[in-house]
């Protein structure tokens, strides 16, 4: 049985590093992994999702309309433009955070109002909660992304191997302590 | 071992197992990181080359040398690169000779879609494609003993999803082959028609042996499933269809694109109920499938257009099996790229803007983006190289037309090295009347901040001259006083660059100079600075929001600037009439 988790984020959330370490976690439970990203125009704060796929054999990279088991949305907006890859029954994480695009911020197109309100009628394993602000608080806005792979895991029961070893090795040590605590704040949630 | 690899980085690996020892490109997505991977092995040369042309023509040289070399870039850098393909294809190699081409099925970061597996029938030479990572490390060592074996090129072809899919491969040691030695030899190395014309024959016999060869590679193979429904595929639709279809077909999986497997072909299409062909863009499978006679089933129901994937596969194929799905009835905002907060373009474009007969002929990378509102400068863009002729033949038509438009054409400083220098030369010599602007960030950015002839620097890490992009201008001929290099931070300075440029009757050029906002060196220098909205002042005019700036917004009836988005390029504050911009040291 073959798992999809789509991670979608605006670019410069972090949304990679995140998918990184997901990816290295996955393999060390044994299982064969996918992992798709589509960057390039990314960096210029333009719309980006990576995919992950994983089970027993994984062919295609790509998720489809309707096929993601879990959508974790780094943006509330891009949660909205991603729902229909999610799959019927599937979980969507949602951290609680705006980033205006450009048209929003010059007046010409609007940022939706009540989308968490939207989402949770609609979606029956929903959760939402203020990623950024946790990792605000835990001392740097930008370890949002570790917040989120937590949660991301607790979801998932990815139970089974330790996950702040994997993220020890994707990150310099004066940086470790801000993301264990991130994680772990994840994993409450 | 096994280790997780990009397919990109898979491609390195192969060429490190393979005993490559030169290997050149031009950076270009998805295909950069192919080159940026082979640079940490230090047994191979690795180089940026100024332009795709140059990097083959290296790749061309090393291989006589007798060095196995490869060449990479995206899809519309072979076009750049046509020219020694079609005539090496002629010639053979001594070391062999691999070139890697990244196609861009749904042009997530490209201006075509072109689908470069018609680029080897045409070149004539032989052709792989790979699936995944694995088959991407292991092809490229197939591909060099091909290319020695049969004395061909080989074209390497990959697409995005291969480029930027990680999945497992198990690692090898290197090969030491090392460089073989040169033996002079003018019949197969000098192309001049008398040796062509018989050299041309013998690319027809090669060809012929290539296809034998194609039938026996372990690079096509067979897979059985149940037999009702055949698949012949090749590449990433190989995964698309196996994940529909699983074992409820029968697959012939295409490793060994060109020459095709006739026979192999043939004995799968007797051998199954009905034949599907699956392939992303052009019909290049199915073509060749109908000419050997055979029925099939393909671009009807696949389209030609954009990106495969399963669930389009499963449309077509299985229209009962499609997936429910979520949807709420809230409209969302788009998202399109930005110049970034700070970026050194914006001033420039700023200053251009406000001059309504300029017509802007842009160019690719970055400042492609000087076509998006609010700046809406950029009229066309169409390859690298054209922001500056193209601009050329529209000053012509203008002028032939008895038109009062001024062209405007931007190049970044990669793009000029690459292929603006031909155009700039054409202007001084036909005494064309443009402005040119070369827009040097001392990087090249869009790609990832690649290292170029103007960095300083080379992709093995060395210390390297910087080409002098005035010297340049100069030396073709711009005369000095229509030049004119400039901080786009500074916008009066651009403003008065860009209003002489536009009154100027002779071409003229405008260098901007202010390395990329983005590049880590100068985000350390400026931390710490940003812009800050005195509120009393603000007369909530908002001119400052039109140099369209993302770190700027209009919430709760305050402009308010994002403080870790902003650099404090001071661009904002140079617009506002009000002084109600203040710039912060933090």
């Amino acid at each position: 049985m073959v798992k999809s988790i789509l991670l979608v984020g605006v670019g410069g959330q972090g949304t990679i590093l995140a998918s990184k370490i997901l990816t290295e976690g996955l393999l060390r439970l044994d299982y064969d992994v996918k992992m798709s990203e589509i960057h390039g125009m990314a960096q210029r704060g333009g719309s980006v999702t990576t995919q992950i796929k994983f089970g027993k054999k994984v062919y295609s990279p790509c998720i489809g309309m309707g096929e993601a088991d879990v959508i974790v949305a780094f943006e509330k907006v891009e949660a909205v433009r991603w729902l229909h890859q999610l799959k019927e029954g599937g979980i969507l994480l949602v951290n609680d955070y705006e980033i205006y695009s450009l048209p929003v911020l010059l007046g010409q197109e609007e940022y939706p109002q009540n989308i968490i309100e939207r989402l949770k009628d609609k979606v029956e394993n929903f959760k939402a909660f203020n990623a950024a602000k946790i990792a605000e608080d835990l001392g740097n806005i930008k370890a949002q992304n570790i917040v989120l792979l937590g949660a991301l895991i607790k979801a998932l029961n990815l139970d089974g191997i330790d996950w702040t070893e994997v993220l020890k090795e994707h990150l310099p040590e004066r940086l470790h302590d801000l993301n264990i605590k991130a994680l772990e704040a994840g994993m409450r949630v | 071992m096994k280790k997780i690899m990009t397919g990109n980085e898979a491609i390195a690996r192969g060429a490190f197992e393979a005993g490559c020892t030169v290997a050149a490109a031009y950076p270009g997505t998805p295909s950069t990181e192919i080159l940026e991977n082979i640079a940490q092995y230090q047994e191979i040369y690795s180089e940026w080359a100024p332009n795709e042309k140059v990097a083959v023509e290296v790749v061309c040289g090393a291989s006589i040398g007798g060095a196995r070399s490869l060449a990479a870039m995206k899809h519309v850098g072979l076009n750049v690169a046509a020219d020694p393909l079609f005539t090496i294809a002629y010639e053979g190699v001594n070391g062999g000779l691999v070139i890697v081409t990244a196609d861009d099925p749904g042009m997530h970061s490209s201006q075509n879609e072109q689908d470069n597996r018609l680029y080897a029938p045409f070149a004539k030479v032989a052709m792989i494609e790979p699936a995944d990572s694995q088959e991407c490390k292991d092809f490229v060592k197939e591909a060099f003993e091909i290319s020695e074996k049969f004395d061909t090129p080989v074209i390497f072809r990959v697409s995005t999803r291969v480029c930027h899919s990680k999945s497992l491969v198990e690692l090898g040691e290197r090969q030491e082959v090392g460089v073989k030695d040169y033996q002079k030899n003018v019949k197969k190395y000098v192309m001049i028609p008398a040796h062509s014309r018989v050299k041309h024959y013998e690319v027809e016999e090669r060809l012929a042996h290539l296809q034998a060869y194609s039938n026996r590679s372990p690079l096509n193979r067979i897979e059985w499933g149940d037999k009702k429904i055949g698949i012949i595929t090749s590449g990433i639709s190989y995964q698309h269809a196996k994940e529909v279809f699983g074992d409820q077909a029968s697959y012939l999986k295409i490793g060994f694109s060109f020459p095709l497997p006739d026979k192999m072909i043939k004995k799968f299409a007797r051998m199954v109920d009905k034949l599907y062909i699956i392939e992303e863009n052009e019909p290049y499978l199915e073509n060749y499938v109908r000419i050997l006679g055979i029925d099939c089933v393909g671009k009807e129901f696949i389209p030609r257009c954009g990106e495969l994937s399963p669930e389009i596969i499963r449309k077509a194929f299985l229209p009962q099996e499609e997936k429910k799905h979520y949807q709420v009835d809230l409209k969302v905002p788009s998202r399109p790229p930005v110049l970034c907060a700070g970026c050194p373009h914006r001033g420039i474009f700023y200053a251009v803007s406000k001059y309504k007969d300029v017509v802007a002929t842009g160019d690719i990378g970055c400042y492609t983006l000087g076509m998006m509102p609010p700046l809406n400068v950029t009229d066309v863009v169409i390859c690298m190289g054209a922001g500056i002729s193209a601009g050329l033949g529209f000053q012509r038509a203008a002028l032939q037309g008895g038109r009062k438009e001024k062209v405007f054409g931007f190049i970044g400083d990669s793009t000029f090295f690459h292929s603006g220098i031909t155009g700039l030369i054409d202007a001084v010599y036909n005494n064309t009347p443009t402005v040119m602007v070369i827009l040097d960030n001392r990087i090249t950015a869009m790609t990832g901040h690649q290292e170029n002839p103007g960095t300083g620097r080379t992709l093995m890490g060395q210390p390297a001259p910087v080409v002098d992009i005035e010297g340049i201008v100069k030396a073709v001929g711009i005369k000095e006083e229509n030049v004119r290099v400039v901080d786009p931070y500074d916008l009066t300075a651009t403003q008065k660059a860009v209003k002489d440029a536009y009154e100027a009757t002779e071409p003229f050029v405008i260098i901007t100079r202010q390395p990329c906002a983005l590049i880590k060196e100068v985000q350390r220098k400026r931390a710490g600075l940003f812009c800050s909205v005195n509120q009393e002042k603000c007369t909530k005019c908002r001119a400052c929001i039109r140099t369209g700036c993302p770190a700027i917004s209009f919430r709760d009836n305050q402009v308010v600037i994002d403080q870790t988005m902003c650099n404090g390029c001071t661009l904002c504050l140079q617009v506002c009439k009000f002084n109600a911009v203040e710039k912060v040291v933090g």
